[in-house]
């Protein structure tokens, strides 16, 4: 809208767009600029404006006026009387804008319209520090049925039935974990919330944890009465400040009415809630690792089985399960298994919570349907990449996850397709990659923070990152023989097989997924030493192609260390020895005269 | 806070459902998650309760966890009594004020800020 006085806001809904709205805008921008009015009065297209049977419509604001009717002969006579001589066309009239007319529907907008909450239904509604408004949303109704009405061995069977899996990673069925850890012997047992959410870029756990920290708990509660255990504990990172102040203050609200501590609502049914605060080990967030942590010990994996859920805490049988994954809970109990199973598809139920993030339009946090395709997610709920680039790749799962490119983006969001497509649910975390994202420049970035964090204790994750590193380094340099690449692989592989925990054996995943869909760029780096999407320093040299090149001069104020010169109107020259490749010329030209060398003619079989 | 039964629980809910969905005074949230604080989501919250005290108007002024779309904090939701909420994003203290002008004080929504009305599809 910028400084101007007035806009003029040209319906383009198909319906005016039908009757020639389109040359209506163009005949009022000619119009004021013919008048001199282009700098004062604005002309800009809207989506429908509702009033389709009297199109083409326009509205003026700030007066909030709607003519209607208007044909591109009418505009100059509308123009001379409307504006410069002030006068209102009643006949063209429609109606006083009510002002509400442009906002759009929450369901009309693509960002909203395609998610489904479950999970977080009361994002954006609820104080999360206020216990009454959440029960006011029908907030621990799930766990007052689950006292007046189940055994725990019927909401055992209820969580079957919904077909709930792990949102944490691996998407191991909820039900059939707590039904073993019921029967497991021993009668003093635990239950644990993972929100050791490590993975950069991936925030599904916290927002929960802020958004409707009262969700998680009630399904803590819930599994505890299912599961037979009397002690709780939330381990979540202590780089999440807010959460852990909302748990804590939830956990406090709970215990004063009641909902946790002693005889929960009157029943005989007790259970306590604790929490422990993780340093923010990558590691803490494997299982094993993270009872270690809880039990004060150092955080690293230990060999399964036995299974936590077997031996655990303090070697009793231990229930984890993830934040998401309890936060389903008592929407399942209150909806009932039915009607979760009746979302998603044949094998993963209900809804995913991702955090989308990288070169996206919309970033955010999204909760869909299983089963709705990665195109749909990125395309239309984060509305594609922006600043007309092309997409290239989405990391999905995390560290451990893989990059998928384009031709896999139709498959639908489901544990057993992604792990098949060498990716993986994993927590939530997507970050989307366009054309300016080299691929090997990635893997050396997963692989750095994964060598960062390996725990050490398996050869095969501590060393084989830190070699898997030292080629990747060498190829964004420019040092790598293409043995290199076969040398890569191998480690790659032994990681997998090799290491103990969950963590190792998806470790290489960065390495695997990018060599597996994107070969012909890890060649290129290797064998003609370049890289296409302009990221490896040691590979790029940029010129000026004179043929391209107007003399803008755009790029010699880009230029942070002068390298380019040249006069006004003429090509400009780069200096080789001054120029630190910072990439602002080839970003800020318009002309595509900026380039590395044309990359295209290389061809790879 | 005496420990709550069953049929507390219960009358509590109804209580307070009746008290939120029968909100006398036009209800503002304020989205604090850590990515609303980060993108400024504070500064708009003291603006708002810097207007409010001066004019001495009668407002429900609530926070609440993200609203999901990230890219577009500050936001913050109004609600008029008997109105459908209306989201608005991309703030800063100078939108805001016009909005509490526009919106609180006269019912009008801004629609230049306005990012949607309504509410999200759940379950």
């Amino acid at each position: 809208m910028g400084s101007k006085r007035t806009t003029i806001y040209v319906c383009m809904g198909t319906s005016c767009d039908a009757r020639k709205s389109r040359r209506l805008q163009e005949a009022f921008s000619r119009a004021l600029k013919d008048k001199g009015l282009h700098d004062e009065i604005d002309v800009s297209a809207t989506s429908c404006l509702g009033y389709c049977d009297e199109g083409p419509n326009i509205l003026i604001e700030p007066e909030n006026l709607m003519y209607h009717n208007l044909n591109e002969e009418d505009v100059p006579f509308f123009i001379e009387e409307h504006f410069i001589k002030g006068n209102r066309l009643e006949n063209y009239i429609l109606a006083p804008g009510n002002g509400e007319l442009k906002i759009p529907d929450m369901t009309d907008i693509n960002f909203f319209k395609h998610q489904r909450l479950v999970v977080l239904r009361n994002r954006g509604r609820l104080e999360p520090d206020s216990i009454d408004e959440y029960i006011a949303m029908d907030g621990y109704a799930a766990l007052s049925k689950v006292l007046e009405e189940y055994t725990p061995e019927s909401i055992i069977v209820e969580i079957i039935d919904s077909g709930l899996r792990g949102r944490g990673g691996a998407g191991f069925p909820t039900g059939r974990k707590w039904q073993i850890c019921r029967n497991a012997p021993g009668n003093e047992k635990y239950i644990v919330c993972n929100a050791d959410e490590g993975d950069p870029g991936a925030f599904m756990d916290r927002s929960i944890l802020e958004s409707d920290p009262h969700a998680v708990i009630e399904g803590m509660i819930i599994g505890a009465r299912a599961i037979g255990a009397n002690q709780g504990f939330v381990y979540i990172r202590d780089e999440y400040p807010l959460a852990v102040q909302r748990i804590k203050k939830a956990i406090q609200q709970a215990e004063d009415y009641g909902l946790l501590g002693d005889h929960i609502l009157g029943s005989d049914f007790s259970f306590t809630l604790k929490i422990v605060r993780g340093a923010g080990a990558f590691v803490c967030g494997e299982e094993t690792a993270l009872l270690a942590s809880i039990e004060g010990k150092v955080g690293r994996p230990r060999q399964r089985p036995p299974f936590p859920v077997i031996k655990g805490l303090w070697r009793k049988p231990t229930n984890i399960n993830n934040v998401e994954t309890w936060a389903n809970v008592p929407h399942i109990i209150r909806n009932g298994a039915k009607w979760f199973s009746n979302i998603g598809t044949a094998k993963s139920k209900g809804t995913k919570i991702f955090s989308l993030v990288g070169k996206v339009t919309n970033t955010g946090l999204v909760e869909v349907p299983m089963g709705i395709t990665l195109r749909e997610v990125i395309f239309d709920i984060g509305a594609g990449i922006p600043g007309d680039k092309k997409f290239k790749a989405v990391q999905i799962g995390g560290p451990s996850g893989g990059c998928l490119p384009d031709k896999m983006l139709d498959i639908p969001i489901d544990y057993d397709q992604l792990v098949q497509a060498g990716a993986m649910m994993g927590s939530g975390g997507l970050i989307v990659m366009d054309e300016t994202t080299c691929m090997v420049d990635l893997a050396k970035y997963f692989t750095k923070f994964l060598y960062e964090e390996s725990c050490g204790k398996c050869w095969s994750c501590r060393e084989g990152l830190r070699r898997m590193l030292e080629i990747l380094t060498k190829i964004t340099e420019g040092k790598a023989k293409e043995e290199d690449l076969d040398t890569l692989r191998d480690l790659a592989e032994m990681t997998k097989y090799a290491s103990m925990c969950g963590l190792g054996q998806t470790a290489a995943n960065p390495v695997l997924s990018t060599l597996k869909y994107f070969e012909k760029e890890y060649i290129l780096h290797v064998r003609y030493k370049r890289c296409p999407a302009k990221v490896c320093k040691a590979l790029i040299n940029f010129y000026v192609i004179p043929e391209r090149c107007t003399g803008c001069m755009r790029c010699v104020a880009a230029c942070p260390t002068g390298a380019i010169t040249g006069p006004r109107s003429e090509p400009h020259n780069i200096d080789q020895s001054k120029c630190i490749k910072c990439r602002a010329c080839y970003e800020i030209c318009k002309f595509n005269a900026i380039e590395d060398v044309i990359v295209d003619a290389i061809v790879i079989k | 806070m005496a420990k709550l039964s069953i049929e507390d629980l219960k009358n509590l809910r109804d209580t307070m459902y009746r008290k939120m969905t029968n909100e006398e005074n036009p209800k503002i949230i304020v989205h604090m998650g850590t990515c609303g604080i980060a993108s400024g989501a504070q500064e708009i919250y003291d603006t708002i309760v810097r207007e409010l005290t001066q004019e001495k108007i009668n407002v429900t002024l609530k926070t609440s966890g993200c609203a999901g779309l990230c890219s577009r904090e500050p936001m913050i939701t109004i609600q008029l009594p008997g109105k459908a909420p209306v989201k608005y994003a991309d703030l800063n203290p100078k939108k805001v004020i016009k909005i509490l002008n526009q919106h609180i004080r006269n019912g009008v929504p801004v629609a230049d800020y306005a990012l949607a009305i309504g509410s999200e599809t759940t379950y």
